[in-house]
């Protein structure tokens, strides 16, 4: 950037500290253009960048993360952890991972937490004047959409995003997986993050269409321990939401530690002759 | 690991897509349709870059969509496969270029013959008997030189399709559990069970 620049330039570039211009380089005669003397921070973030990646600016994941959402009979379960981490460092224990969009939209977040904010909730902004101008509220599908097309032209710029959009519409529930790739994909069940291989094993062996709510709070809550349990990267507390058609619902933060110890005193489920292999990763 | 087969038998295409939509050794979701209508006697089938893939189809869609509505006459199948593959020719040139392979299949209205068009990222198009792309073109593509005649008929076509998927379900590593099946002929684009 300072040899483009420096071959446009009469003189190279001086510190100049006059008060105003402070840190920047002063009105240089008639090319006018005014810029940090000093390295660009975006540049030089070697501490978060994965140079191993197979694109040539994936940022390393700010969230080792797991996070769900399922569908089942009575609407949308949404359970995430609240880990945030740089690196080997726990940032925070206490991340809100789910975005409420609106009362009837929400989104989780997976991968950079900036990104997530930002676009979710400039998601946010856009399905509110949808409303305004269409006078009804935007379908979960159309919402995904607008997500992903808004990430899909910054494509290969260093977004990191994996989320799930899910919500109660015209047509029902509905749940879809929208990630910095510019993938849109409906679905019934999905998990994402660092430990989503470890959400997908609970949770497929547990999941039924048909269970209740209280079953299904408690499938997706046991999932995230167990997630937690397994990736040092994810932890913390777990927040759980249920998706029904008046709207969402917070219904409550678990924390891990407190949870270890009360599933530790629980047996483990029998295992009988009739378990059928689980296929849920059907839309 | 996506795999997409197609042959032109008599009066129709046949193609097959596998459904799996991956991330990373996780698959997210098992029954993912990856084809786009056209219109009502072309398809678009795709595979490649997450992402690309289906915003390279959908745009094709809309645009062969559109020239129908404005000029009140289809696009042949040869005349989408032509647009199809200067839109990945000039993509390819530019700075972010779209990494999308595909096949047209079709039915020419004007002259009732079916077409089937393979085509690559680079804009390589080629009308073709029989065609594949991904790794699955390694299983398949000798299956599909002994066995595939340009005559054969719909009967003979699906229990081709099946000895292709019993082949990649054998012998190839990665398991890819279900195919979407289709045909189009003079009737339209419809999906077939085998």
């Amino acid at each position: 950037m300072d040899s483009f620049v420096n071959r446009f330039k009469k003189t190279a570039s001086v510190w100049v500290d006059d008060g105003f211009a402070n840190g920047f380089v002063g009105i240089d005669g008639a090319k006018g253009l005014n810029y940090p003397v000093f390295e660009l921070p975006a540049c030089d973030n070697a501490p978060h960048t994965d140079e191993n990646s197979t694109t040539e600016c994936r940022i390393k994941l700010q969230h080792g993360t797991t996070t769900l959402a399922f569908k089942f009979q009575n609407g949308i379960v949404v359970a995430v952890d609240s880990r945030a981490s740089a690196g080997s460092y726990i940032a925070s224990q206490t991340v809100k991972k789910v975005i409420e969009i609106n009362p009837h939209l929400l989104g989780t977040m997976a991968g950079g937490a900036a990104d997530c904010a930002f676009w979710e909730r400039e998601l946010g902004r856009r399905c509110r004047l949808y409303e305004l101008r269409n006078k009804e509220r935007i379908s979960v599908a159309a919402a995904s959409k607008l997500l992903v097309n808004m990430v899909y032209s910054y494509k290969g710029m260093g977004l990191s995003m994996g989320t799930m959009i899910t919500g109660w519409d015209k047509t029902g529930p509905n749940l879809f997986y929208v990630d910095s790739d510019g993938t849109r994909l409906k679905g019934d069940l999905f998990s994402v993050g660092s430990g989503s291989t470890f959400a997908y094993g609970v949770l497929d062996s547990g999941f039924d269409f048909d269970m209740s709510t209280q079953d299904a709070i408690e499938l997706g809550r046991r999932s995230i321990y167990h997630a937690t349990h397994r990736d040092a990267a994810s932890g913390g507390s777990i927040n759980v939401y249920h998706v029904k058609e008046d709207g969402w619902e917070f219904i409550n933060n678990y924390d891990v530690g407190d949870l270890h110890w009360e599933y530790q005193d629980q047996p483990k489920p029998r295992l009988t002759e009739t378990a059928q292999p689980m296929l849920n990763i059907q839309a | 690991m996506e795999c997409l087969i197609g042959f032109v038998g008599n009066g129709f295409v046949l193609t097959a897509t596998d459904t799996s939509a991956a991330r990373s050794i996780t698959v997210m979701k098992s029954n993912e349709d990856k084809s786009r209508d056209l219109n009502k006697h072309i398809m678009l089938l795709y595979c490649g870059e997450p992402g690309d893939t289906v915003h390279f189809a959908e745009y094709i869609q809309r645009n062969v969509k559109l020239y129908g509505i404005v000029n009140g006459i289809e696009l042949t199948p040869k005349a989408a496969a032509t647009f199809t593959r200067r839109q990945l020719a000039n993509s390819l040139r530019s700075r972010k270029p779209y990494a999308v392979n595909l096949l047209i299949a079709g039915h020419d209205t004007t002259k009732s013959t079916p077409h089937l068009y393979w085509i690559d990222y680079l804009g390589t198009s080629v009308e073709v008997p029989f065609s594949a792309h991904g790794y699955g073109a390694y299983y398949c593509l000798s299956l599909l030189d002994r066995y595939h005649r340009p005559d054969i008929n719909l009967e003979e076509a699906k229990v081709l399709i099946r000895k292709c998927i019993d082949e990649l379900k054998t012998r190839f590593i990665i398991n890819l559990s279900d195919f979407k099946i289709k045909i189009t002929d003079k009737d339209g684009i419809r999906e077939i069970t085998i």
